[in-house]
């Protein structure tokens, strides 16, 4: 009795969100999977088990190569891109400049957004339309004589067009991480650098970045799930078009416009895996790291 | 001790209690809206993706008829925003899945209907045309091409035409352009000639703008038979003359412009004189005509023209939207009077000159359609018939996906061979 005592109230307390957690989103996923083995292709048949048949199939169909290409180019432009962006920002906050406050709030802001706002400004900005016919960026880049781009109609580097609204959005709140990262690095450690005869950039490179690993780790976690699962984003920019098809909308279209769900929750699987690439490793780090303190 | 004990109780009780309130507090507006009417009036819940300047209206005038009619009855306006209902399907097919149907949705007449006929999900409308004699009303190829299996599941509100090639007459006079050109070749002569001048032959939108310049090309090189023919079991699209017709389609695309958002900036392009010709339905008349809150003010004639798209004359391409009877609808008396009400002459008089397009109905009132909306009446009445593609008459939902899917990656790929063995494909799994 006295052994209960000591962990049934926990449980009790925690109870509930495992519950809604256990079906809501374990429960779903592998609902999820199910489906992706059957061939239940259109709403009306019951489906039979199939394997992975739909997971290979799926290789076959151009349309598939397409946005797994899309969604890689825009993963490694958009995580890159905010990653550097938001270092470079952190970098010049941290040498003390006048008014950080407001700099910090204004960096921060374009994350009290939402995808979609972004997408229908951005898609105004990116307009391709050029010379007479330019308005937004490449208005102004005709104005001040820089070369005026097609953006994201660009069959082959469209998407890293595209990753630019995302990186807009979310190099502030890396700035963010990197900032408190920064602060955590002890000044004892700058001070015996710089005595050692380090210049500034040295003290960058070889103290403060290696003990902003874990910070890097992290944003690199979240900044690589949300742009595999990106889909507000692309509809807000350029509705369902192939030119910057993604599997989130490609998962969309085959759910509601070719009415196949056995193929919505396979694409929809493998976008659970790929961010479970991510993901997992990630825990696993951190599990350690736990446990070593 | 015992106090702890509680107080860990009472948190997950509430706790529980809370998630379930959740899940109970997302239930459908409409029971509420319902509730609130008390016993006097029942609601008529109608679905549709009429929210835009016209087609709104349009609406409107139709309801207040309604409503007129049936003093017991109250019109619940259940419309989801958003261009040929692509949002509003999403929300329709989680409602037909629920069991929850609206009393009546809007759905484009013809094949795309099927999806929800073979679910189950429609109650046939047989005894309602016999009642009202629309056999007798609606041209008989509209009627044939809208049954499925002897059985007609929808009420077609309005007509669109889908082929008409509208064009900037200043732009083709400047690149010495006689007139419209009348067939597929002749249109390939005259963009030649605009992109001589320096300005746009063709104006296009995004992806489904193509998709909807496709079927009009395909129209025009095949001929209204053999195009209809492409929609019957076991057709054909292997065959060398849709070969040919999507080598001129390659051709055309390649005279058009950079591709711009939606179909109204690629209208604005020949209203604006920036480019000559656009291949887009007949609701662009009312983008074109219409004062400057919902439309560009231009004059007909002079500023912007039309004409039946190249090698199409006699023959309309069309679409519609009509009305429909879920099964399990909660009122169903309610959704009959709907659809009385749509089918009817002054329904579809008061509806068709407010959303730009014209009556399904042979025995309409002329004197209501000016101008272009003249014209289409007129041809309605004596043209062949044809079904559109991209609007739903000819394909049902999964193939329309297909073939959305395969003119996508062809714009990126330019690849004809491919295009067509995807397109065989499509109608081979689409039509067994």
């Amino acid at each position: 009795m006295r052994r209960v005592r000591a962990w049934l109230p926990g449980l009790l307390l925690v109870a509930p969100s495992i519950v809604a957690i256990g079906v809501f989103v374990y429960g779903m996923l592998g609902w999820n999977l199910r489906l992706a083995m059957t061939d239940q292709h259109d709403e009306l048949s019951e489906g039979t088990f199939v394997g992975l048949d739909n997971f290979v199939g799926i290789w076959d169909q151009p349309r598939w190569h397409l946005s797994v290409q899309h969604a890689v180019l825009f993963t490694v432009v958009f995580v890159l891109g905010a990653l550097v962006l938001g270092w470079l920002l952190a970098f010049l906050m941290e040498k003390g400049i006048r008014g950080e406050g407001t700099f910090r709030a204004i960096y921060l802001f374009p994350m009290a957004i939402s995808f979609v706002a972004t997408g229908i400004v951005w898609r105004w900005l990116m307009n391709s339309g050029q010379d007479e016919r330019a308005v937004g960026l490449n208005r102004l880049f005709d104005v001040i004589g820089l070369p005026q781009w097609e953006w994201f109609r660009n069959p082959d580097w469209g998407m890293a067009a595209m990753a630019i609204p995302a990186i807009w959005q979310m190099s502030g709140y890396v700035m963010a991480l990197f900032l408190a990262g920064f602060r955590g690095v002890p000044e004892e450690l700058r001070e015996a650098a710089r005595v050692d005869g380090c210049t500034e950039w040295g003290v960058y490179r070889h103290i403060v970045l290696p003990l902003l690993r874990p910070v890097t780790l992290t944003a690199l976690i979240i900044l690589g799930h949300i742009s595999l699962k990106v889909f507000d984003l692309i509809v807000a920019v350029s509705g369902k078009q192939i030119i910057t098809d993604v599997p989130a909308v490609f998962m969309w279209v085959a759910v509601f416009d070719s009415h196949d769900p056995a193929k919505g929750a396979t694409i929809a699987s493998y976008i659970v895996l790929s961010v479970a690439v991510f993901v997992i490793p990630y825990l696993i780090w951190s599990v350690r790291r736990e446990r070593r303190r | 001790m015992r106090r702890r004990w509680l107080v860990t109780v009472a948190i997950t009780m509430t706790s529980v209690l809370g998630l379930t309130a959740c899940g109970g507090g997302g239930g459908t507006p409409t029971d509420k809206a319902s509730g609130g009417g008390g016993d006097a009036k029942k609601q008529v819940e109608v679905f549709s993706w009429w929210t835009g300047p016209g087609e709104a209206d349009g609406l409107k005038a139709m309801r207040a008829i309604f409503e007129r009619e049936n003093p017991n009855l109250t019109f619940f306006d259940a419309a989801v925003a958003g261009g040929s209902g692509d949002k509003a399907k999403a929300v329709l097919q989680s409602k037909l899945q629920a069991k929850t149907p609206p009393d009546s949705f809007q759905g484009h007449a013809g094949a795309e209907l099927q999806g929800y006929i073979k679910a189950g999900d429609l109650e046939p409308l047989n005894s309602l045309y016999d009642e009202l004699k629309l056999r007798d009303v609606f041209p008989a190829q509209l009627v044939e091409q809208i049954s499925t299996g002897g059985q007609i599941y929808s009420v077609p509100v309005n007509i669109h035409r889908s082929n008409v090639l509208w064009f900037n007459p200043a732009v083709l006079k400047e690149a010495g352009v006689a007139g419209a050109p009348k067939t597929i070749e002749e249109f390939i002569a005259a963009l030649g000639k605009v992109k001589a001048k320096g300005k746009i032959p063709l104006s296009i939108g995004s992806e489904w703008t193509v998709t909807h310049l496709m079927e009009s090309v395909l129209l025009g090189s095949l001929g209204t038979d053999a195009y209809n023919g492409l929609f019957k079991p076991g057709a054909n699209w292997a065959d060398p003359a849709v070969t040919k017709a999507l080598d001129s389609f390659k051709t055309i695309m390649s005279f058009a412009g950079d591709p711009q958002d939606d179909w109204q900036p690629a209208a604005q392009q020949v209203a604006n004189g920036e480019a000559a010709f656009n291949i887009m339905g007949d609701w662009a008349y009312g983008y074109f005509h219409n004062p400057p809150e919902g439309g560009l003010g231009k004059q007909s004639k002079t500023d912007f023209d039309w004409a039946p798209s190249p090698g199409t004359e006699g023959t309309f391409l069309w679409l519609s939207d009509s009305f429909t009877l879920p099964k399990g609808a909660k009122n169903r008396d309610g959704a009959v009077a709907w659809l009385k009400v749509a089918a009817s002459k002054e329904g579809q008089d008061a509806f068709n000159p407010k959303k730009g397009s014209i009556p399904a109905r042979k025995d309409a009132d002329t004197s209501l359609y000016t101008d272009y909306l003249a014209d289409s009446l007129k041809d309605w009445g004596g043209d062949k018939l044809a079904g559109s593609i991209q609007h739903g008459v000819s394909v049902n939902q999964p193939w329309l996906a297909s073939i959305n899917e395969a003119v996508g990656l062809f714009l990126g790929t330019k690849d004809v061979a491919a295009l067509q063995t995807a397109l065989a494909d499509a109608a081979k799994a689409n039509t067994q």
